[in-house]
């Protein structure tokens, strides 16, 4: 972590940067929050650890709008949004300065919780120096262990690898985590029947309360206005006048970050509900990769994308009912 | 004190139930949220904070207010009716309690939400006792003693292993205790104090229990609002409504017509002052930036309220918004920053 502040502070003196976007410490162990740093100084309350879950590209947004350099810390998977905000024309990649940072993994406090372990004071081996295999936490009822593995964020279980796709440098190590197979919930839902679907969906979507989490957080969903903002139509954003219309806005979502949705996870890692949301743009990933060949949104920042441009070889319409 | 055995809690709701509506924290899809108790639903009276607070059982997320509809050529206004039955929330812990009196003193102070009030005269709350408080908790720092529901609980009562016991406060509960009498026993109150005495013992413990609140109150409104704290602090803010909605003290709504296709709906839901529609008006907005929609929250639960309310404060630290902001933040950094500050 000190590795990292070094360099920050080298960026910032030398003036190739003015800002630095990365995490803050909070004030437990496992809740450091995204944070701007402007100047040598503030770079004391820097964390970089397991619990650096938050994806940082999202605040390139508004970093691209400002004057100067920002210095951003991206994880491998990280990068993925950042080309596809590139691709989009919604951030600048002249204002920013990108740090691969390694990652062996991130965190879910509610998984450390779900083990029983409450009442925690403090977390070791979630540093990015540590081997992350072990977890040892300190409660007010005395010493607990898990597994780094047992805690991980749904996401980290499919990891994408451990490649920085875009990147000026790269600091610390990074350790592919995947030992769950990407598409295993999607072709578990697939092989449900139409009433076993229904009743999956109506039990996970009945449980949102549209704090709209999913969407804020979300790398894809950077529209300047909100179809579920708009004061124009009935689908404002704040209640579910019925239970379709709790449906109709996750769905609509997926559609409208489909092909553009690099699987970051974030979707699901800030749901306060646990709804495992990333299930549906995982779907559209996987009928695009079976229709138009494997495609990974995010890769690159340039070149064709299978939704957006033609060829003779895309699947007919048909395929809809082909399938049923 | 009266005490149950464990296994005859489902003999205990199915009684409550013959006669009222019967709301407690259910078990969905891996996450408990308080809802309406059917035989095949999974109680779950030993996690210890629902995801939502209770709230919903007397300000719900969404209500009709009314319906409008036409008939020949006629608008007919069909004015939503007022909860008439009694029903009973069970398993409230001692914050989301006090999260009803912040309600309370909202709702029932004039103009009277009738809508509100006849839930409030028909609920009947029975409170239990939090088990195992956990880190994010600070309802101490708002004078709550979680090992002892009280306030404007109708019942209170204590979640042990083998036992639940039980305790009247009220008419109110004196009734209910009547109904289901017949499955009570009577009990001494040696398993309670001691329970008591454990929880008590974890409190002291637990790191943000000696959270100060000095300097805020109704006082501190110029200081505060002015201070350049807030522009640091609201940064990583996605704007989303995750800690206005888990709260059990938040009490915005909007209003809101929906079109059924052959009438409108109108309803009332509850509204984010972290949304940037909130507080629209015909002229504009006289919240433009996310600061300030950031620092509204906060000023409301440690300002402005406690202003309004013999300085009561509107934060009851469920800490709720500590486990759920997706960019962690939460009311205790806002308290701890300023303390920081000296401000």
């Amino acid at each position: 972590m000190q590795e990292l502040i070094n360099r920050a502070k080298e960026l910032l003196n030398d003036g190739t940067v003015v800002r630095v976007l990365g995490w803050k410490a909070g004030d437990m162990p496992y809740n450091p929050e995204p944070a701007f740093f402007n100047s040598p100084e503030a770079l004391d309350e820097f964390v970089y650890n397991g619990f650096c879950g938050a994806n940082l590209s999202k605040y390139m947004i508004e970093a691209s709008t400002l004057e100067g350099k920002t210095l951003v810390f991206l994880k491998p998977c990280d990068t993925y949004s950042f080309n596809q905000l590139l691709y989009e024309h919604r951030v600048d990649r002249d204002k920013a300065y990108i740090i691969g940072v390694g990652c062996k993994g991130k965190l879910d406090i509610e998984m450390i919780k779900a083990q029983g372990i409450k009442g925690i004071r403090g977390v070791k081996g979630a540093e990015l120096t540590d081997d992350c295999e072990t977890l040892t936490i300190d409660t007010i009822y005395g010493e607990k262990t898990c597994s780094f593995s047992s805690a991980m964020l749904g996401r980290c279980h499919v990891c994408k690898g451990k490649e920085h796709k875009i990147y000026d440098e790269i600091i610390g190590e990074s350790k592919d985590t995947q030992d769950q197979e990407r598409f295993a919930g999607v072709e578990f839902i697939e092989s449900m029947t139409p009433e076993e679907k229904f009743e999956f969906f109506q039990k996970e979507l009945s449980k949102c309360i549209r704090c709209n989490a999913c969407r804020n957080v979300c790398p894809a969903c950077s529209c300047r206005k909100c179809v579920f903002d708009s004061n124009k139509f009935d689908s404002t954003q704040k209640a579910n006048v019925d239970s379709f219309e709790e449906k109709m806005f996750h769905i609509i979502r997926a559609f409208h970050v489909a092909g553009r949705c690099t699987d970051c996870g974030e979707c699901s890692r800030v749901c306060p509900q646990g709804i495992p949301l990333h299930l549906f743009n995982r779907k559209f990933i996987k009928d695009i990769n079976e229709f138009y060949g494997d495609f990974t949104a995010g890769e690159t920042a340039d070149g064709d994308r299978p939704l957006t441009s033609f060829t003779f070889e895309d699947v007919e319409p048909s395929i809809v009912t082909e399938r049923g | 004190m009266y005490k149950i055995a464990k296994e005859n809690l489902s003999a205990l709701f199915r009684e409550i139930s013959k006669t009222q509506e019967l709301y407690l924290p259910i078990k969905t899809a891996g996450k408990v949220n308080f809802g309406a108790w059917t035989e095949d639903c999974e109680v779950d009276i030993d996690t210890l904070k629902s995801v939502k607070s209770p709230k919903d059982a007397f300000f719900p997320q969404s209500e009709n207010l009314y319906t409008c509809t036409t008939e020949d050529k006629k608008i007919k206004i069909t004015p939503e009716e007022l909860k008439s039955q009694d029903f009973v929330v069970f398993g409230m812990k001692g914050c989301d309690v006090q999260g009803v009196e912040v309600l309370d003193k909202v709702f029932l102070s004039n103009p009277v939400d009738s809508f509100y009030q006849a839930r409030r005269n028909h609920g009947t709350i029975v409170a239990m006792a939090c088990s195992e408080p956990e880190d994010s908790c600070f309802c101490k720092v708002f004078g709550i003693d979680c090992a002892n529901p009280q306030g404007i609980a109708d019942v209170a009562v204590w979640n042990t292993p083998d036992y639940l016991y039980w305790n009247a406060l009220t008419p109110k509960g004196e009734k209910l205790t009547a109904a289901v009498s017949e499955l009570l026993t009577e009990s001494d109150e040696t398993a309670v104090n001691s329970l008591k005495d454990d929880i008590h013992n974890i409190v002291e413990k637990l790191p943000y229990m000696d959270l100060s609140l000095d300097g805020w109150g109704g006082d501190a409104l110029d200081e505060k609002f002015n201070s350049p704290i807030w522009e640091e602090l609201y940064k990583p803010c996605l704007a989303c409504g995750t800690c206005t909605f888990v709260c059990p003290t938040c009490q915005c709504y909007d209003i809101r017509d929906y079109d059924t296709g052959h009438g409108v709906q109108r309803y009332r839901c509850w509204d984010s002052c972290m949304y940037s529609d909130f507080t629209m008006m015909a002229h504009g907005n006289n919240r433009t930036s996310q600061m300030q929609r950031y620092r509204q929250r906060f000023m409301h639960k440690l300002v402005y309220y406690p202003a309004n309310n013999d300085g009561m404060f509107s934060c009851v630290g469920c800490g709720r918004c500590v486990d759920k902001c997706p960019s962690s933040l939460n009311i205790v950094k806002v308290i701890k920053a300023f303390s920081k500050e000296g401000k």
